[in-house]
């Protein structure tokens, strides 16, 4: 079964009076449990495809599938319900709430959706375990390193036990170490979970690590290739 | 369930709002701060106010009017002399023992010509109970000269000051009056002037003339009447269930009527109503200038965390949610300026209570009136709370813009926003 599918995505900017294309007919349907890369140069549209299979953005035309609901007509209230319980996001710029600590940002999305205190409290110490940040859980973001903070973020977009996790350059900030481990981190979140990844990249490492490429030049798909799992 | 999930969502968002309250304590405190001094200053302001009303209502209900009366139906609208009713005494009795007061007394009236030896002035005779009288009203208390009356059928009167000095005549002097009687025949009269009123109300010390009820009624051919029976109690909340008593006690003479002091001194009431308006007017801008300071606050903490708000809304958190979760830091901040405010107001108006208030001046002036000079504004729960409430109202609904702005935020947007 699909975990998201695209048909014939089409999105256009203005920007300083121009009409910038941000996608053209994009069709991709990307399985449950696939660890998907898309690539391209800045302005290729990998960002924007990112946010409209996230429900952040809105296509102008085409329809979209996710988790098995078309959204193409949901309200924000329910775009903001399908992001809760279906999908994780990474981002590049980490994007933590400051004035909560490391285990109060993982234990954040699963308040929202309503689960007790005891539960996520406990969940939200395995996740942080499972990613490396056993001891790390009471210091706040700025406390944290680039990588530490990343990991967090990672923390929480599986907390929510998500069908699909989209990642914006979440390597960008961070040096070739952290970035590996990062990528090694998803991989094996990927196997363990069987969560659907989908990551946004230029770095070439990042594409090593993932099942499937997609590119991206002015908004197309240009070229789709497969690799065997776990080549890197 | 859905009720739990509910619930426990909001004790996570009330738990966010109050931490996201204190990033910035000094900002919050200032804003607190502005509510603690506004809330004080409604408290005191509001509890004297009303305690000054309270005094203004017992001032005059003691001069004249007096809490409650009793008159022929139709009496207070057009007074006229023939419109008395009889069994006075009686009636007087069973009102003293079925209220269980001794502060009821009869009074008659009418107008005539008072003449001394060089002058004769236009005068309003009034019929009182000398025992009784001193009880239900201040004003044989404001004798300048001489004394009060003694007797129900002595030949006596007490003049305004005013009217005397217009009469030239003073104490011991006598003083010739005519009228119109009950039946229309003249009524005519000598007395002897036993004492002068000063009671600085222009109205009374110019025209009022008083003599004992009985004489009167011998004078103006009313035996055992009156046109009043002025009852005065010990405070304003007894007014209404001494009324229904009385209603219950007059069952059987439908024709009298009994008024409240709303009823006798309707200008009294719409004078106290147009003096809290315009105070109201001066409390408006003080809470304006809060709320101001509220959305300011909550303006500049959203404008701050944008991009922050754009990440919960990317995370799942609905726009509906996101806009309480501002509220609720402006709740938390308003019930904490109430909380300290109230406390502090009370404290202050606890002072007040004990200690009293006075203007300098105020009390040579009460004096003359027989009350009090300090003012002891009662603790009240509407002086303690409709200032505060209005206060945290005002507030609540100025975080409501902020809170819209949320609403509308769109995340990819919010999260740009640097």
């Amino acid at each position: 079964m699909a975990a998201v599918t695209c048909k014939d995505l089409c999105k256009t900017f203005s920007q300083g009076g121009e009409r910038v294309i941000g996608l053209e007919r994009v069709t991709l349907e990307v399985e449950e449990g696939e660890f998907l890369c898309l690539s391209g140069p800045s302005g290729s549209g990998k960002t924007t495809l990112l946010n409209t299979i996230g429900g952040l953005d809105t296509p102008d035309s085409g329809s979209i599938t996710v988790a098995g609901q078309c959204i193409d007509r949901f309200s924000r209230e329910q775009l903001a319900n399908l992001r809760l319980h279906n999908i994780g996001f990474v981002f590049q710029a980490y994007n933590l709430i400051p004035v909560l600590s490391a285990r109060e940002n993982v234990e954040f999305v699963m308040q929202l959706q309503g689960r007790g205190l005891a539960t996520r409290r406990a969940l939200a110490m395995t996740i942080l375990e499972e990613v490396g940040l056993a001891g790390l859980e009471d210091r706040r973001p700025a406390q944290l390193s680039g990588g530490q903070q990343q990991r967090v973020a990672v923390a929480r977009a599986i907390a929510s036990d998500p069908v699909l996790v989209l990642a914006d350059e979440p390597t960008a900030n961070l040096d070739s170490r952290n970035s590996s481990q990062l990528m090694e981190l998803f991989a094996e979140l990927n196997r363990r979970r069987s969560a659907t990844f989908v990551i946004a990249t230029h770095d070439k490492r990042v594409m090593d690590f993932c099942h499937r490429r997609i590119s991206l030049q002015d908004g197309r798909i240009v070229n789709a290739e497969s690799r065997a799992a776990g080549s890197a | 369930m859905t009720f739990l999930n509910n619930l426990k969502r909001s004790g996570a968002i009330c738990g966010l709002a109050w931490r996201n309250l204190w990033r910035n304590p000094q900002r919050t405190w200032l804003t607190v701060g502005a509510m603690i001094f506004s809330n004080v200053l409604l408290v005191a302001m509001i509890t004297l106010q009303l305690g000054m009303y309270d005094t203004m209502i017992e001032t005059s209900l003691k001069t004249m009017s007096g809490h409650l009366q009793v008159q022929k139906k139709g009496y207070q609208d057009e007074p006229r002399m023939r419109d008395g009713f009889a069994g006075v005494a009686r009636l007087s009795r069973e009102l003293r023992r079925e209220l269980g007061l001794k502060t009821i007394s009869a009074r008659a009236e009418g107008f005539g010509l008072a003449s001394s030896a060089e002058r004769s002035i236009g005068i309003r005779i009034m019929g009182v109970e000398p025992e009784a009288e001193p009880r239900v009203s201040s004003l044989p208390g404001m004798l300048g000269e001489g004394r009060w009356l003694k007797g129900m059928e002595a030949e006596e009167i007490v003049l305004g000051a005013s009217l005397a000095r217009n009469l030239k005549v003073s104490v011991g002097d006598v003083v010739t009056f005519l009228g119109t009687a009950r039946d229309g025949s003249m009524a005519a009269a000598v007395v002897t002037v036993v004492g002068i009123l000063e009671t600085g109300i222009g109205d009374v010390d110019r025209s009022l003339a008083q003599l004992p009820l009985g004489y009167f009624q011998t004078v103006f051919g009313m035996p055992d009447q009156a046109h009043r029976l002025v009852i005065q109690l010990t405070a304003l909340d007894q007014v209404e269930p001494a009324r229904q008593l009385l209603r219950e006690t007059l069952a059987q003479r439908p024709e009298l009527a009994v008024l409240d002091w709303d009823a006798l001194q309707p200008g009294l009431r719409q004078g106290i109503e147009a003096d809290f308006v315009s105070a109201w007017f001066l409390y408006g801008i003080l809470i304006l200038l809060v709320s101001l300071s509220v959305l300011n606050t909550q303006l500049m903490s959203v404008l701050e965390r944008t991009r922050e708000f754009g990440v919960m809304l990317a995370l799942g958190m609905a726009p509906g949610r996101l806009a309480r979760l501002i509220m609720l830091e402006s709740v938390c901040m308003v019930l904490l300026g109430l909380a300290l405010g109230v406390l502090g107001g009370g404290l202050v108006a606890a002072c007040l209570a004990h200690w009293g208030f006075s203007v300098p001046g105020m009390e040579e002036a009460m004096a003359r009136f027989n009350l009090p000079g300090r003012i002891y504004p009662p603790l009240s729960l509407p002086g303690l709370m409709i200032g505060p409430l209005a206060l945290c109202a005002g507030a609540v609904l100025a975080s409501a813009y902020p809170a819209l702005r949320l609403y509308w935020l769109r995340p990819l947007a919010a999260m740009r926003s640097r």
